[in-house]
């Protein structure tokens, strides 16, 4: 009798065990994505791009909105190790403070694959991957192009103030598009920033902050803004002020949100600089890479143009944010 | 010298010297701060933007004098800006953008819709706190969360834009050279000071602040006071909506009131009205709010780098708080006294 029931609980275990194995297989990737928030439009077309790729790819996503609190963040990637999700995607709302909990996702052993955002942290070994734009690359392009226009209007010699609305303050894109702006306009000293603060990216701080710029008393020749909602919200400023925004006040974004294409071709912008916000596919491929155990580069770029006011209907028509 | 008197030891006069304060140090300090001209037939300046910025926090803060007076606090009222803020742009929306400015909805509809939404939301923080006896913070806790959930979800969490003219009027319009929301907000001051210092209405405020039992068993009726409190702190969270919403000509579910209600309470303690309750100033919160635009303003004005504005911010507000704490003024009344035509012995504080 004994022997009968050991055999039919080993049978039984086989059993179970069978089938965990067989469940197993089929498990779904789960993967954990702790986005900033949605304060933005190109947040939101992010968001979606991601949603929708995760989906196509039958991932179990984990998606968590830090509604832009680095504490919320923090919350989100404890609880993803907890879960034992098997990829973490991170987009970092600020640069620094990441070290104790990047750590302990390094400690579980969790891949990470940061979008769009860096962090301060040195060196590249805690994470797998990074995906985004080139935030230096994008300030450089918005000099490059002041720099053309003024030439090609006839204004490269004369004595042009810009003023800033920077980001959020310490957010990578503040720092590197600032930077990457400068490095371009240092050459040319007749191109001065004269003015520059936080309008933290939304559209309210960037009106009031330009009202405040305009009460300076000092001509302001161009407007450089770190996203396009500010520069959207600068432009109502300018336009109160009794100046022309595009004409009197050469008005430069980043972003490429649909608003800046309407500003454009309302006459009342002169250019902005793509970020793409589409980064869901790639986040896919790299996923999927590293579920397959394949190496990745540290770094991949998305493909983003510049464009200025001579833009088409068909451009804005086709756009999905 | 008994007017001075009068002035100088009233609630009011601590935050408006602070005001003053803050006017005068850009005066010596960055001159042309206080200059206006005219620009395109109305008032241009620095002190017009100070007056027109601070609306939506004067706005809230009227309501929040009141509901701070039953002893309570509104931490929904930044919520419920950003949730009217969506409600009316999606109600004018439709197909309307910059490039193609029309309205689906008759514009009265859209105003009445709009504070009708925000009221309702107050009127629901009234009944949890007043009926259901949860503690204010946690009865407004809800909406503040939620509040900007539903705003998000209206919007699809985009910043939908809008180009529809007679909307701009509401944030951005000119009247009589000044800008339109200084009347809104000084009807709604109006409003509610009348209601509050005319009617019985006011009374029955600081009398449940002060006690509520004792309040009820001398005949108010605490609960319908507690939700009319609330529900007018919601109808003043809907006005500052439609104004910032009609100012960037946008609903930005996400950021729009962010932190406001804390700007709010702000604004109601610098104007001197005790967190205990019990007491209304509501001139007090119009000059603290007039306080904080004012430092943000200054902020701005002398270019203070980005990263040291909110410590810069956070040691001006210390300041004028410590003028108006107890310490402060005992010391003050001890130098009046000495003074040649200071307070006789035996009068009161």
């Amino acid at each position: 009798m004994k022997l009968k029931a050991l055999l039919v609980f080993v049978l039984a275990a086989v059993l179970v065990s069978a089938c965990s194995v067989a469940f197993a297989a089929d498990r779904k990737i789960v993967v954990g994505f702790a986005q900033i928030g949605a304060e933005s439009d190109w947040r939101v077309a992010n968001t979606n791009s991601i949603r929708t790729a995760c989906e196509e790819a039958g991932f179990d996503l984990r998606f968590v909105d830090g509604q832009q609190r680095q504490e919320n963040q923090i919350k989100a990637l404890r609880d993803f190790i907890t879960q034992g999700v098997d990829v973490i995607g991170f987009s970092p709302v600020v640069e620094s403070g990441w070290d104790e909990v990047i750590a302990e996702i390094n400690e579980a052993g969790i891949p990470l694959i940061l979008l769009d955002r860096t962090t301060d942290i040195a060196g590249d070994n805690y994470f797998v991957t990074w995906i985004g734009s080139d935030f230096l690359e994008e300030g450089r392009k918005a000099g490059r192009w002041l720099v053309e226009y003024m030439q090609k209007t006839g204004r490269g010699r004369d004595e042009i103030n810009i003023v800033e609305l920077q980001g959020t303050v310490g957010s990578g894109p503040a720092i590197d598009r600032k930077k990457g702006f400068e490095e371009v306009i240092k050459d040319y000293p007749n191109l001065r920033i004269t003015q520059s603060q936080t309008g933290d990216f939304t559209r309210d701080l960037g009106k009031t902050v330009m009202e405040s710029f305009l009460k300076r008393g000092e001509r302001i020749d161009v407007l450089y803004a770190h996203n396009d909602d500010m520069a959207l919200g600068a432009i109502q400023a300018i336009k109160e002020a009794g100046l022309k925004p595009a004409e009197d006040v050469i008005v430069i974004g980043v972003d490429a949100v649909k608003g800046a294409f309407e500003a454009m071709l309302a006459g009342e912008m002169n250019v902005t600089v793509e970020c793409s916000p589409l980064l869901g596919p790639q986040f896919v491929e790299a996923v999927q890479a590293i579920m397959a155990g394949k190496e990745l580069p540290k770094i991949t770029y998305s493909i983003e143009y510049v464009y200025s006011q001579e833009v088409t209907r068909r451009v804005v028509d086709g756009r999905q944010f | 010298m008994k007017n001075v008197r009068k002035i100088t030891s009233s609630k009011t006069f601590p935050p408006l010297v602070a005001l003053f304060g803050i006017l005068l140090f850009n005066v010596f300090l960055n001159p042309g701060f206080l200059t206006i001209t005219i620009v395109e037939g109305h008032f241009f300046g620095q002190l017009i933007d100070i007056l027109n910025r601070a609306v939506p926090i004067m706005i809230l803060g009227i309501g929040m004098t009141l509901v701070i007076a039953t002893g309570g606090t509104d931490l929904s009222c930044g919520a419920l800006l950003a949730l009217s803020g969506a409600v009316a742009v999606s109600l004018i929306r439709g197909k309307s953008t910059i490039l193609n400015p029309e309205t689906e909805t008759p514009f009265i509809i859209v105003i009445l819709a709009t504070l009708a939404v925000a009221s309702l939301c107050g009127l629901w923080n009234g009944f949890l706190v007043a009926k259901i006896g949860i503690q204010p913070i946690v009865a407004t806790l809800i909406l503040m969360t939620a509040g900007r959930g539903i705003a998000q979800l209206i919007t699809g969490a985009r910043n939908l834009t809008t180009g529809y003219p007679p909307f701009s009027v509401i944030g951005q319009g000119w009247f009589l050279m000044f800008p339109v929301p200084v009347f809104i907000a000084a009807g709604v001051f109006l409003l509610v000071w009348f209601l509050v210092r005319k009617t019985a209405f006011g009374l029955f405020v600081e009398a449940v602040g002060i006690n509520a039992s004792a309040a009820r068993y001398s005949g108010i009726n605490a609960t319908l006071v507690i939700m009319t409190v609330y529900m007018i702190s919601g109808f003043c969270a809907g006005v500052a909506g439609l104004i910032y919403a009609s100012n960037i000509m946008c609903a930005d579910a996400t950021n729009a009131g962010l932190n406001f209600e804390l700007d709010a309470i702000l604004a109601v303690v610098l104007g001197g009205t005790s967190m205990m309750g019990g007491r209304i100033y509501l001139g007090g919160t119009v000059i603290g709010a007039l306080i904080i635009m004012a430092l943000t303003k200054s902020i701005y004005a002398f270019d203070v780098a980005p990263e040291s504005a909110l410590v810069v911010k956070a040691a001006a507000v210390v300041m004028v708080v410590l003028i108006q704490s107890p310490l402060f003024q005992n010391f003050r009344g001890r130098v009046r006294a000495c003074l040649p035509f200071g307070r006789r012995a035996g009068e009161g504080a």
